[in-house]
């Protein structure tokens, strides 16, 4: 099995219009940032979270936190997986009780993250609403489990894999799609 | 490194510092769980644990059972009856029948060294040597590495001085190999009568003049002194070996000002250590306590949280 460049679906300026587009969709939906916390999940989804809050705080002139989520400790696969996933910390320095919380995260795809995601964060307090921003929504889920701001709806067959590049991991900002060909 | 490729800890001797470094990292992560509110995550739902102490302890096993609590492993709970129990086929029977209901890891504490080896090799569980005898005491040993770590910003080119009774401690034990590797540099104080008569095998200095050790010391470590010990002879009375080895701000009065104070417990206040030591703010005692924790949730992630190899 390897992979092959399928098809380049977003570029820099896409994502970042995806990005822009979202946060004024936060805004008009939350009518305002005031309780509105961004939480990042490990590892793409704290940068996309960073820019997220960056646009934010230049459209309505004031900060909003951002904090980080490792999910590897509610994960349902753990039994499943080959190798054990490295754990990170979780950073949310800040009260989630009663507040907005924006999860972001790169792909959604089966759902599963997001799942986890939403137990750990109950695990620390309790928000009044939990919300998700994707880069890209490719389908396929597994369970009730749908994003509120998407930067990109994107086809894909279960065969295939979505790769999303971050200028800040990866050096470039890009979303690729790869497919497994049997060789 | 990513995963431990291990079945058990047995002693920190054979670990590489990759291991321990692996560990260190995790506990980091684990202790952020420790600070929340609600203090559990699902991972280990289902898994079973085993706590079998031969030997009386407080710390380490309420620090175990919490550990296990906070993940969410199921736990029970098994105090050694006699220490007849100690030998052969009745140790591997008990844990054997125990193993049958299912049991995945068993944290065992034995006064025999090679004890928790033995059990390793005779059950598919994971085995986790919570002290066995006079060999190691690893988790002490990784929980003070984390406190250092956390306190002081790195292990390497640390200076740790740890006086009292070397010959007798498991916890010395585990702390001079896994400091080591770690590039630590170890020194060892105390009555000579106390030190291992191969102490040359573990590659630390060694000085009975601990008010020399503690100039350069970044970590002082001070040993629970066992009562016992002095009718063997060993040294000749408690009051003597206070006035020598024990810590009190008169006889670390040389050392620096932000020197860490350590002791793995229980401590006999007026002995091996000084209250006015013990409660000044260089000590990092109770800090050892909640490290603890952390480093034993780690184990039992790294351990359990995940395929086993089959």
């Amino acid at each position: 099995m390897t992979l092959k460049h399928k098809a380049t679906v977003m570029d820099e300026k896409s994502m970042r219009q995806a990005l822009r587009r979202i946060s004024h969709e936060i805004i008009e939906r939350n009518k305002g940032i005031d309780d509105i916390v961004l939480v990042g999940i490990r590892r793409r989804g704290v940068p996309l979270a960073a820019r997220l809050q960056t646009y934010l705080n230049e459209i309505e002139g004031s900060s909003i936190p951002l904090g980080i989520l490792d999910i590897t400790l509610y994960r349902d696969d753990l039994a499943e997986r080959q190798e054990q996933p490295r754990v990170h910390t979780t950073d949310v320095p800040f009260d989630l009780n009663k507040k907005q919380v924006v999860v972001v995260d790169d792909v959604l795809y089966t759902g599963r993250t997001i799942r986890a995601a939403m137990d750990a964060l109950i695990d620390l307090g309790r928000p009044a609403t939990i919300q998700l921003a994707v880069m890209v929504d490719r389908g396929h889920r597994e369970l009730p489990i749908r994003a509120d701001y998407v930067g990109k709806n994107v086809p894909t067959s279960r065969s295939e894999l979505v790769q999303v590049k971050l200028q800040e991991v990866d050096g470039e900002d890009r979303v690729d799609i790869l497919e497994n060909k049997k060789s | 490194m990513q995963t431990l490729r291990r079945k058990d800890i047995l002693g920190l001797e054979e670990m590489s510092a990759e291991e321990i470094t692996l560990i260190l990292d995790t506990a980091r992560s684990m202790r952020e769980i420790m600070q929340r509110k609600i203090k559990k995550v699902p991972t280990l739902r289902g898994r079973s644990v085993l706590n079998l102490f031969y030997e009386p302890s407080t710390r380490t096993k309420a620090s175990f059972e919490l550990a296990q609590k906070y993940m969410s492993a199921d736990s029970v709970s098994v105090a050694g009856t006699s220490s007849s129990l100690v030998k052969g086929e009745t140790l591997k029977d008990t844990v054997r029948n125990v193993e049958v209901m299912g049991i995945e890891c068993v944290i065992m504490r034995h006064p025999v060294s090679g004890s928790t080896a033995y059990l390793a090799r005779n059950i598919e569980a994971s085995v986790i040597n919570a002290g066995d005898g006079m060999h190691e005491h690893p988790t002490q040993g990784l929980l003070d590495m984390f406190t250092m770590l956390d306190k002081k910003g790195r292990l390497e080119n640390l200076k740790v001085v740890i006086v009292g009774d070397i010959r007798h401690s498991r916890v010395a034990r585990s702390n001079i190999w896994g400091l080591q590797k770690m590039g630590a540099k170890v020194t060892v104080s105390g009555p000579r009568t106390l030190m291992p008569v191969d102490l040359q095998v573990f590659g630390v200095e060694y000085t009975p003049f601990l008010e020399e050790a503690v100039e350069e010391a970044d970590v002082i470590m001070a040993l629970r002194l066992q009562k016992e010990r002095q009718e063997g002879g060993l040294f000749p009375s408690l009051r003597e070996y206070s006035e020598l080895y024990g810590l009190t701000t008169n006889r670390i009065a040389g050392a620096k000002e932000d020197v860490l104070i350590m002791h793995p417990g229980p401590m006999n206040r007026g002995v091996e250590i000084s209250s006015e030591i013990a409660d000044s703010p260089r000590s990092v005692i109770l800090e050892q306590v909640t490290s603890g924790v952390a480093v034993r949730m780690a184990l039992l992630y790294l351990l359990l949280g995940g395929t086993k190899e089959e």
